[in-house]
């Protein structure tokens, strides 16, 4: 709740909406995509043997490094979500940065691979590539538009893994605490766990004098400054993101590597 | 059905212009209320309005006899360049959706505010990004991009005009489209209030809601095509250019897969806005509500599978241009019901001549011209006569500024009351009306003529034989910006002088009529739970 001008306005939150967008958002980036993937197919059509031939100038091993690097990416991406589902912050965080090194580093890749082309003067427009074939010619142009723009999508995607890991240190967990003042009416019981018959699954160590502090993380509940949905709904959206970005170049690889 | 007729609070409830939580201008561009985005937009789109409308009246002006009037000949190509980019990117295309939807569409649904009010002000900040790339464009570089607003390669290639810039403007634009339609999306689906089902929303946000699709799915591909121009531009990368291996072609599939549904996303919200007001001041509910709403969906369907009508000369096979020749006249089916409908819903109704009315029958009367002459030219035969002559240009400005133009002033003089709290004088909004109807139709009638004849579109010149009719055009362009800015004068003196507007001076039967005018900051005092149609007269009675 949040008061402007002596008038309370609730703040909306709405887990199922904000993930909606989000889909119909990367549905936008799939036909972004698919303009270009209709260019790819149509100058395939038309000169396939061109393609075959330009395909084997590309480095197969640094592509299907990189296409390893994605997917390992987002099997982080998606722990990374189930740590935040098991209320595990320190985890979740943890494999988010995993996440965001492997993407840096298949940008890396990228940035080499790229490199190595532009030094043998293959790149769109230089004189070298003008001599060779139509086929040839766009299919380079494809190559460099499309996984440029694949990498563009990948920068933005490090870019906003990085501000929701942010986001996700700067809140301390959300926990249920006895302190000082609720210590007392612990001291010289026990903590258990119950399950559905009222049977303890796990019971702790007497709370004695050592005791400070008893403290149980909880799932997320809206309080402000803390973990809490909202985060998780971030975290979703940008794991979708990022997984949307790997199904691209899921798709880009074969297309421009495997097809010799 | 007595027992819920439309409350109206008329209490010491704040309207939204008096809770502010910046200071002066900061107020408006940092909110993130639906209600003042909406008026950003309305404000801006209006300011660009009057640009390319200036821009239009001093094309006709030039065209008013032979040979060179008022302006050179490049200079014209960059004018009709710029009234086409100004129009159709910056006013009609965010259009009724961006302006009246934004503030409409939580009332209408009974919601507080839109899904995602960050994004939405975030929208309206990269749509005046855009709009000031496009200014920015036609000051700087090798000057104002003069290849038309379908920026057709191979020409936008190699003209030595700012494209690179303007394209970018576009896909700037595009962007803010689309974060606007997948908001609107998850708003209709999420936010209804109580008890309000998809058959008891208000046909304005049923539009709103096709349009919200469309906008979706077909702004990437041209969001995609404008940055291959670009790169084609910038690093020659060929898949355009003709000297490479490249397709221009293609670019035209391309441009259009978008730019033909994007037609539908100027006109649909200007047929809800119809909608809304025929059963308003015909007093008795919509006629054939289901098959309206279903008819929104249809043509925002159909119409994604026609846009080779665009390319019926550019080239490509006869049996695709018979295949979309064919799919063209299917989307008069579904605007047809529309129109019948509207008609219907008059009959026996107990017609009020406001002025809201009058454009919206003035409308129908229009958009059936621009719609059948859309028909003429959707045969493949026909259309390699008239293809690029001013048949086609009076075709598009009958749909579009007939269509939606006149909805445009209708939901103007509708919404008016409720978005500012004050009523206009009743007389000039009236003459205005009038003006504008003569002047349209001197105007663009003409133009009909002048392309039967042959007429090409986009040239400087003509031949003396033409000269009659573009006199006549010239003359209905005087009479067409004087109603204009009759109206205009009138809207802008009614902000400041106008008498309070009454909670709900038509006798609306819709969500937005239940509050007071202006709304309050939260729209309504409690989400209200909805147990009626849209367009329950009988259960309203007559005021």
């Amino acid at each position: 709740v949040n008061a402007i001008s002596g008038l309370t306005v609730e703040r909306h939150r709405d887990y199922v909406g904000a993930k909606m967008g989000m889909w119909v958002f990367l549905f936008t980036e799939l036909l972004l995509f698919g303009g270009m993937f209709i260019l790819y197919a149509v100058y395939r059509t038309v000169h396939p043997e061109d393609f075959h031939y330009a395909a084997q100038e590309l480095n197969t091993v640094v592509g299907t490094l990189n296409t390893l690097i994605l997917l390992t990416s987002s099997l982080t991406m998606a722990l990374s979500i189930a740590a935040m589902g098991a209320a595990r912050k320190k985890a979740s965080i943890l494999l988010l940065v995993l996440t965001i090194a492997l993407g840096l580093w298949f940008l890396v890749n990228k940035y080499f691979e790229w490199g190595a082309k532009f030094e043998h003067g293959l790149y769109p427009n230089s004189e070298f590539l003008l001599q060779h074939s139509k086929g040839e010619i766009l299919f380079f142009g494809l190559y460099f538009t499309m996984t440029g723009l694949h990498g563009l999508h990948v920068i933005v995607g490090v870019a906003i893994l990085t501000v929701v890991a942010f986001k996700m240190a700067g809140r301390p967990d959300e926990s249920v605490e006895f302190g000082e003042d609720g210590i007392s009416k612990l001291e010289g019981g026990r903590m258990a766990v119950l399950d559905g018959s009222g049977r303890p699954v796990w019971t702790g160590g007497p709370i004695d004098d050592s005791v400070e502090k008893v403290s149980i993380r909880t799932k997320y509940r809206p309080v402000q400054r803390r973990i809490r949905r909202e985060d998780f709904a971030v975290l979703e959206n940008a794991g979708l993101y990022w997984h949307l970005v790997d199904i691209i170049w899921i798709f880009l690889f074969p297309l421009f590597y495997l097809i010799t | 059905m007595g027992n819920h007729a439309i409350t109206t609070s008329t209490g010491a409830v704040a309207g939204f212009y008096s809770v502010r939580r910046h200071p002066g201008i900061l107020a408006w561009i940092f909110s993130t209320d639906h209600k003042r985005i909406g008026i950003l937009y309305l404000a801006s789109m209006l300011s660009f309005f009057l640009v390319g409308m200036t821009l239009g009246f001093l094309m006709r002006l030039e065209l008013i006899a032979p040979g060179k009037q008022i302006v050179e000949a490049q200079t014209y190509n960059a004018m009709f360049t710029l009234h086409g980019v100004i129009m159709i990117f910056l006013f009609v295309i965010p259009g009724l959706a961006a302006s009246f939807g934004n503030f409409m569409l939580p009332l209408q649904i009974g919601a507080a505010d839109v899904a995602f009010p960050r994004l939405n002000l975030f929208s309206w900040w990269l749509f005046m990004t855009g709009a000031a790339l496009a200014v920015v464009a036609m000051f700087t570089g090798g000057g104002p991009p003069d290849t038309g607003w379908t920026f057709y390669a191979p020409y936008s290639i190699r003209t030595g005009t700012n494209v690179v810039l303007a394209a970018f403007a576009v896909f700037v634009l595009g962007f803010s489209s689309i974060l606007t339609g997948l908001n609107f999306l998850t708003t209709v689906h999420r936010l209804r209030a109580p008890g309000m089902t998809w058959f008891r929303m208000p046909l304005f946000v049923w539009s709103l809601y096709a349009t919200a699709w469309i906008q979706v799915l077909a702004t990437p591909v041209v969001g995609i095509n404008l940055l291959l121009i670009i790169a084609e531009r910038l690093f020659g990368i060929g898949v355009f250019d003709p000297a490479k291996g490249g397709d221009p072609i293609l670019y035209q599939h391309l441009f259009w897969i978008y730019s033909h549904p994007a037609v539908y996303i100027m006109i649909l919200p200007a047929m809800g806005v119809i909608s809304e007001i025929m059963p308003t001041f015909a007093r008795r509910t919509i006629f054939g509500y289901k098959f309206i709403a279903a008819s929104s969906i249809a043509i925002a369907s159909v119409g994604s599978l026609v846009w080779g009508h665009h390319m019926f000369v550019s080239g490509q096979s006869y049996a695709a241009g018979t295949i979309f020749s064919l799919l063209t006249m299917l989307v008069a089916i579904p605007s047809a019901i529309k129109v019948f409908n509207w008609v219907a819903t008059m009959y026996k109704g107990s017609i009020v001549f406001e002025t809201p009315m009058l454009y919206a029958m003035s409308f129908i009367f229009l958009f059936s011209i621009g719609g059948l002459s859309g028909m003429m030219i959707g045969v493949l035969s026909f259309d390699v006569h008239v293809h690029d002559t001013y048949f086609i240009v009076g075709h598009f400005h009958y749909v579009i500024f007939g269509g939606m133009g006149m909805a445009f002033f209708g939901a103007l003089h509708y919404w008016f009351p409720k978005m500012f709290g004050r009523m206009y004088l009743r007389k000039p909004a009236k003459i205005a009306w009038a003006l504008i109807l003569v002047g349209f139709n001197v105007l663009y009638m003409p133009f009909f003529v002048l392309g039967w004849e042959g007429m090409p579109r986009r040239y400087y010149d003509y031949l003396p034989q033409y000269h009659t009719p573009h006199l006549i055009a010239t003359i209905g362009s005087w009479i067409l910006v004087s109603g204009i800015l009759l109206m205009l004068g009138n809207l802008v003196r009614s902000l400041y002088r106008g008498e309070p507007a009454p909670a709900n001076p038509w006798g609306g039967t819709t969500l937005e009529w239940s509050v007071p005018s202006p709304p309050p900051l939260e729209n309504f005092e409690e989400i209200p739970h909805v147990d009626r149609g849209p367009y329950d007269h009988e259960g309203v009675g007559s005021k």
